[in-house]
């Protein structure tokens, strides 16, 4: 039983905070909201110590298989756990002028956490559906939470019609793996599919259903519509948190449902994967350059940037698997400090979400310019920041795996993503600023947000270490 | 014939037959009660299948608190049924296409042979009270919880995004009307007594 708890000791310990926070709340007056706000943190922090603490390289399976605690899961928690934490950080001065500093965000904020480290850690289908509808259901929510407007709760409603629907798929899909394999045990279900038993029809239609639920959560072509309106019409905070944390949560999803418990139907969904990758690359690059709202752009940036990791994912080996995990956290890194200077620049009133509110930013504030010009370098793929690494090794993964051509298409359909990106680099540095007003935040959220920057960088030169853990923690669960 | 296949065909043939009135009645409400009806049939069928303690869990739940919320929740809307009727020719179309293509997967799933991997397997010894508990607080013990903090999570949602409260808005509080005296309502004047004319 002792080591069946130590698998879940982090879940543990941010559903005990979040329910301690949700009490204690109740006794904290308005002014003195931000109790709260450091209890969270103190949260956040103590489970990263736990996370670290109880790492092991072997894989230990709990609750009779439901649980699955390996280096993998240790390695996405830790990050979803610093991108929460961040997000928290750089959202404070935003939330507090929306009137949305409130106990609930905090709560929801960590039930969706919780979420994302139960698919981390799942074993099971049913773990893993658990895990997502317990973080769709609070970033729902969260969406919605600011109701002086009608865009969010448009866009709530949006990503709730959708999701459910996703959701239902994702589960008729479950439903017919289920009766073909008689299991809903994630090794199982390998081992039925790997030894060629069930039936075959019915395996490839959940397989298509699976798979659209997925590319759903992920946001690729062709079910990426919710991801603009959600992204445009969310709070910028909420926002931050959608497009940074459940990221590494979708991808812990498909590495343990595809190249786990599917892994006997690897030819079927590669080819499902590669329409999928070309599909989200082309049109998330393409539709972006006309967007004239920085949160739409970014939204169409995600679309193009999962289709880029799928690419790796589909390579379907230890490199491919690697390759793609450091993309997904080099993107959420990079989409941290994208979304941290647009919370930065937005004061009460003012949400800075439109391109041309970068417009001369150099003349402003020369620093917070080159923070966001190693973001959008780090975006495009330009030497020597971490977004270029994480190109590279995800198409020399694809191309090592016969996929030149598709790697032909992701580097053509980069250079066009390129222009987009580069556009707010020029106007940052070559235009007139329309707006002098000085640029106000606090301590923390500016420290944090400068080595968030620099950490572009660092990585990007030095990205050995990180591709390490990242080979590691796949060469510990899947080979 | 055995004298529970009979039993089991009637309760079948009473369970489709009011399936089919729910989904046909024009009257939600008739609709509602049709939908007791055949959760009365289910719970029966479960019955002659042994599963005593899901029967009655059907009829508790379901029968007594779920179908009063919905009778609650449609007498209390006031759905003008006949609008969303109205287009239904026109939606006929598609909506005929997408019951054909599920109708061609079920037909390709079924003719494809044996889809399970084997039936659902004999009851265990026991009460099947007892063998439910087992599986759901030993084996499912982690997915169980799961779902309590979903439902913990849909609680704390549904009260963030719609309680409000109001600056200004007159409300009753009523610790302090229980905690009120009789000295802070009822004042005593001392009057000078008055001479009444005439």
């Amino acid at each position: 039983m002792k080591t069946e708890l130590n698998a879940i000791l982090p879940e543990i310990a941010v559903l005990v905070s979040a329910c301690v926070i949700l009490i204690a709340d109740l006794f904290v007056p308005q002014a003195k909201r931000h109790v709260s706000f450091w209890l969270t943190q103190f949260a956040l922090l103590a489970t990263i110590w736990i996370v670290v603490a109880t790492a092991q390289v072997a894989p230990v399976r709990a609750f009779s298989g439901m649980v699955v605690d390996d280096m993998l899961s240790d390695v996405l928690k830790l990050f979803a756990l610093v991108a929460v934490s961040l997000m928290l950080f750089y959202s404070r001065a935003y939330l507090m002028a929306r009137g949305l500093f409130r106990g609930e965000m905090f709560v929801l904020t960590l039930f969706a956490l919780l979420g994302m480290m139960v698919m981390m850690s799942a074993g099971s289908f049913l773990t893993v559906y658990l895990g997502l509808e317990l973080m769709s259901l609070s970033l729902y929510a969260l969406v919605a939470m600011q109701r002086d407007s009608s865009a969010p709760s448009e866009a709530a409603m949006k990503y709730f019609v959708l999701g459910a629907l996703a959701s239902g798929m994702l589960l008729y899909g479950v439903s017919m793996i289920y009766g073909a394999t008689g299991s809903v045990d994630l090794d199982r279900v390998a081992e039925a599919t790997l030894g060629g038993q069930g039936n075959r029809t019915l395996l490839a239609f959940g397989l298509v259903f699976v798979v659209s639920g997925i590319a759903f959560k992920l946001g690729v072509v062709p079910y990426h519509m919710w991801v603009p309106d959600v992204y445009h019409g969310a709070p910028t905070a909420v926002t931050l948190l959608i497009g940074t944390a459940p990221k590494l949560a979708a991808f812990a999803f498909t590495l343990r449902v595809l190249a786990g418990a599917l892994k006997g139907l690897e030819f079927d969904w590669q080819g499902m994967l590669v329409v999928l990758a070309l599909l989200s690359m082309v049109l998330g690059n393409l539709v972006a350059i006309a967007q004239s709202n920085i949160k739409r752009m970014l939204a169409y940036s995600t679309i193009a940037n999962m289709g880029f990791m799928l690419m790796g994912f589909l390579a379907a080996d230890l490199n491919g698997y690697s390759a793609a995990l450091f993309y997904t956290v080099a993107y959420v890194l990079t989409s941290l400090a994208s979304f941290g200077v647009v919370l930065l620049l937005s004061r009460e009133g003012f949400e800075a979400d439109l391109i041309e509110d970068f417009r001369g930013l150099n003349r402003r504030s020369p620093w917070w310019a080159f923070i966001m010009l190693l973001v959008m370098f780090s975006l495009a793929g330009v030497p020597p920041t971490l977004g270029f690494y994480a190109k590279f090794a995800v198409l020399e993964a694809a191309v090592n795996q016969g996929f030149v051509w598709l790697a032909v298409v992701a580097v053509l359909t980069s250079v066009v993503g390129a222009f987009y990106y580069l556009r707010i680099v020029k106007l940052m540095y070559f235009d007139d600023p329309v707006d002098d007003s000085p640029i106000v935040a606090r301590g923390d959220a500016r420290a944090l947000l400068s080595a968030n920057g620099i950490a572009l960088l660092v990585l990007g030169i030095l990205p050995q270490y990180l591709m390490g853990l990242c080979t590691l923690a796949v060469t510990q669960s899947y080979f | 014939m055995l004298f529970s296949t009979a039993v089991f065909y009637v309760f079948a043939a009473i369970l489709v037959f009011a399936a089919l009135c729910v989904i046909t009645v024009r009257n939600p409400v008739h609709a509602a009660l049709w939908l007791v009806l055949s959760f009365f049939t289910a719970a029966a069928i479960w019955l002659l299948l042994g599963a005593e303690f899901l029967a009655i869990t059907l009829v508790l739940v379901y029968v007594g608190a779920v179908m009063v919320l919905f009778l609650f929740v449609i007498m209390m809307l006031d759905v003008n049924f006949e609008d969303l009727r109205r287009d239904f020719r026109s939606y006929l179309p598609v909506g005929a296409a997408v019951g054909l293509l599920v109708l061609l997967e079920m037909v390709l799933v079924i003719v494809a042979g044996t889809a399970g991997a084997g039936s659902a397997g004999s009851l265990p010894a026991g009460s099947n009270t007892q063998a439910l508990g087992r599986l759901l607080y030993v084996d499912y013990v982690y997915p169980f919880e799961l779902a309590a903090v979903l439902l913990l999570v849909a609680i704390v949602a549904a009260i963030a995004l719609t309680y409000r409260r109001r600056r200004g808005a007159k409300v009753q509080d009523p610790g302090a009307q229980v905690k009120v005296r009789r000295e802070d309502r009822v004042r005593l004047l001392e009057m000078p007594a008055e001479k009444r004319d005439g």
